[in-house]
């Protein structure tokens, strides 16, 4: 298996939104390496016979009768919020630049 | 008397308490006084609310003054891994993401022990979103094994089960998604059940691996498991992977167990969980075990089940694949932390600056392990070939409870280490859940109880029972028949 460099470790740090430090991406780029070696055995029995198992409990979509259930409020669901504004999220800017 | 209470099992506690013997007040009290004695030095609690366990407390002893009929356990102190919402009373999962957010609802198991007068005492330690095995990963500091105080508890429910060793309660809830529950109990010397996937409800468990995340029974006695696990147990619509089928007949196979008659009973030994990286001690303790179980009745042979030993790795692929996904909700927009909004920066920019500050250093590398795994061009070898190990594992379960009634190992392979010893061998830490995984990957029950304590150090030893899926009664029955022939093996001096 591939071994993992450190701008690798550096682009998966983008995907998963973690702005990782100039020191943590040496660490992690060993560190991630080990256990990707290491867990890459699973490929040695894993032949293209077998069918994947995502779940333990083979499950199809669940349903449910449509009735109203009590559920949070505005307030409540407000209640952890870092920032809020009239009953609403408040959020950073979402576009690139300022118009 | 105070010392009498906290060494009570919870059933004593529960008949003495619905006797009016005692009042439930009087043995809240005597836990909340213990945990304010002892937990400088163990730090098992994350939180502690006293007023609200009084407040329990008392609503039990009226109803108990009015002759009203109350459930099994209603009045018995418990402490609640901090991973469980609650409504009103601070859930930071040990992290720092979610440090101060006071939740505005109860997960399933909060409600059900509450409506079943269980007294909540608080919230204890675990590692970082239930990652890891030895608590160490809490962003609040480690939990310090009772037994020994420089060695860990287990995790990532280590606070849970120190706080059952240490006396601070006779009850706890831990979450199992690779041996969370399990480990602890075996390293702290009490007993963990993690029930059948889908058994208890996952509705209020902060998400980890969800399709293997599963909450479940911690005590100092198998009854008290049973007793426990019957409360929080059952369907609930709230979970979409919840069994929609009866709990399992626990609390009657603890108390037939306890009569220590297995005749007729097939164990299956497995025989891929032992030698190399196995502690002497270990090994010795679970053969005295097995001489016990041969003993009451039991028919014992070995088995082998090949693909758990790609059990470890497929886990290391499945649970940081859901876990990198589970933890995209921590996006600093609508709870938890915020970092870094001055006005300029843009959301993705806020996102990326709250998480590096808000996650400790062994969720970034699972978020990360997860991210890779999952990206294309890699799915196939690594999270691919994962599932596919994952039905190997099943199958090979299937095929051992054709001959076996319930299957055996040792629930970790060794004692409990010191603390800082793994901390930085990621691959070393992730050895200490290689015999609980499978259960976890199958979806079937599992338990540790103790087997007494290692000749070589002292610290306790986990005999694990598995057993097929729904079928989580048999594995009570034979713990309770083990537990009551194994006897007493002493407990921690704090």
């Amino acid at each position: 298996m591939p071994s993992i460099s450190r701008d690798e470790v550096a682009h998966l740090a983008k995907l998963a939104r973690l702005a990782v430090t100039e020191d943590e991406l040496d660490l992690f780029a060993g560190q991630l390496d080990v256990i990707l070696q290491s867990v890459a055995s699973v490929g040695d029995i894993a032949t293209a016979d077998i069918p994947p198992t995502s779940h333990a409990v083979p499950l199809t979509n669940v349903f449910r009768e449509d009735v109203v259930r009590p559920s949070l409020g505005q307030q409540q669901a407000l209640s952890g919020a870092p920032e809020a504004e009239d009953g609403r999220f408040r959020v950073p800017r979402i576009l690139g630049e300022e118009a | 008397m105070t010392n009498d209470l906290i060494h009570a099992t919870a059933a004593e506690l529960a008949a003495k308490i619905h006797s009016g013997e005692v009042s439930s007040v009087e043995v809240t009290q005597a836990h909340l006084d213990r945990i304010a004695e002892t937990d400088g030095k163990v730090h098992a609690f994350l939180h502690v609310d006293t007023e609200g366990a009084l407040a329990q407390a008392r609503r039990v002893d009226e109803a108990v003054k009015a002759g009203e009929q109350v459930s099994p356990l209603a009045g018995v102190p418990l402490a609640l891994k901090d991973v469980m919402t609650t409504e009103g009373v601070p859930t930071t999962v040990g992290s720092k993401i979610l440090e101060g957010w006071i939740p505005p609802y109860d997960a399933t198991v909060t409600r059900k022990l509450k409506e079943a007068g269980v007294v909540i005492l608080g919230k204890t330690n675990m590692d970082e979103f239930a990652m890891g095995s030895s608590t160490e990963n809490s962003a609040y500091g480690p939990t310090h094994n009772p037994w020994d105080l420089d060695r860990i508890p287990g995790g990532s429910g280590g606070g849970s089960s120190a706080a059952l060793a240490a006396l601070q309660a006779p009850l706890a809830i831990g979450t199992d998604t690779g041996g969370s529950i399990r480990q602890p109990g075996s390293v702290t010397g009490t007993v963990g059940v993690k029930p059948t996937y889908g058994g208890v409800s996952r509705y209020g468990l902060v998400a980890f691996s969800s399709s293997l995340d599963q909450a479940g029974p911690c005590a100092r006695t198998v009854l008290d498991a049973a007793l426990l696990h019957e409360v929080i147990a059952g369907y609930d619509h709230m979970d979409s992977t919840s069994i929609n089928a009866p709990v399992p007949p626990v609390v009657a196979a603890a108390r037939e167990g306890l009569s220590g008659d297995l005749s007729g009973l097939r164990i299956g030994v497995v025989t891929q969980f032992t030698g190399e990286g196995y502690q002497q001690g270990v090994l010795r303790s679970f053969e005295a075990a097995v001489s016990q179980l041969k003993e009451l009745g039991a028919e014992i042979a070995d088995v082998s089940c090949p693909s758990f030993d790609y059990a470890l790795p497929a886990y290391y692929l499945i649970a940081p694949s859901e876990c990198s996904s589970n933890l995209a909700r921590f996006d600093a927009m609508r709870y938890g932390l915020r970092v870094g909004d001055d006005g300029t920066r843009s959301t993705e920019e806020v996102m990326s600056l709250t998480r590096e500050a808000g996650f400790g250093p062994e969720v970034k590398r699972r978020i990360m392990i997860g991210t890779y795994a999952l990206s294309s061009g890699y799915y196939d070898a690594y999270y691919g070939s994962a599932q596919k190990v994952r039905t190997l594992i099943t199958q090979d379960f299937a095929k051992a409870f054709e001959k076996f009634d319930v299957l055996i190992s040792p629930t970790t392979p060794t004692t409990a280490f010191k603390i800082g010893e793994r901390a930085n061998d990621p691959m070393a830490m992730y050895k200490a859940d290689l015999c609980t995984i499978p259960a976890n990957l199958a979806g079937t029950p599992a338990m540790s109880v103790p087997s007494g304590l290692s000749d070589e150090d002292g610290m306790p030893v986990g005999l694990q029972i598995m057993a097929p899926a729904l079928q989580d009664h048999r594995m009570y029955r034979v713990a309770a028949a083990y537990e009551a022939a194994r006897g007493a093996f002493g407990g921690p001096s704090l």
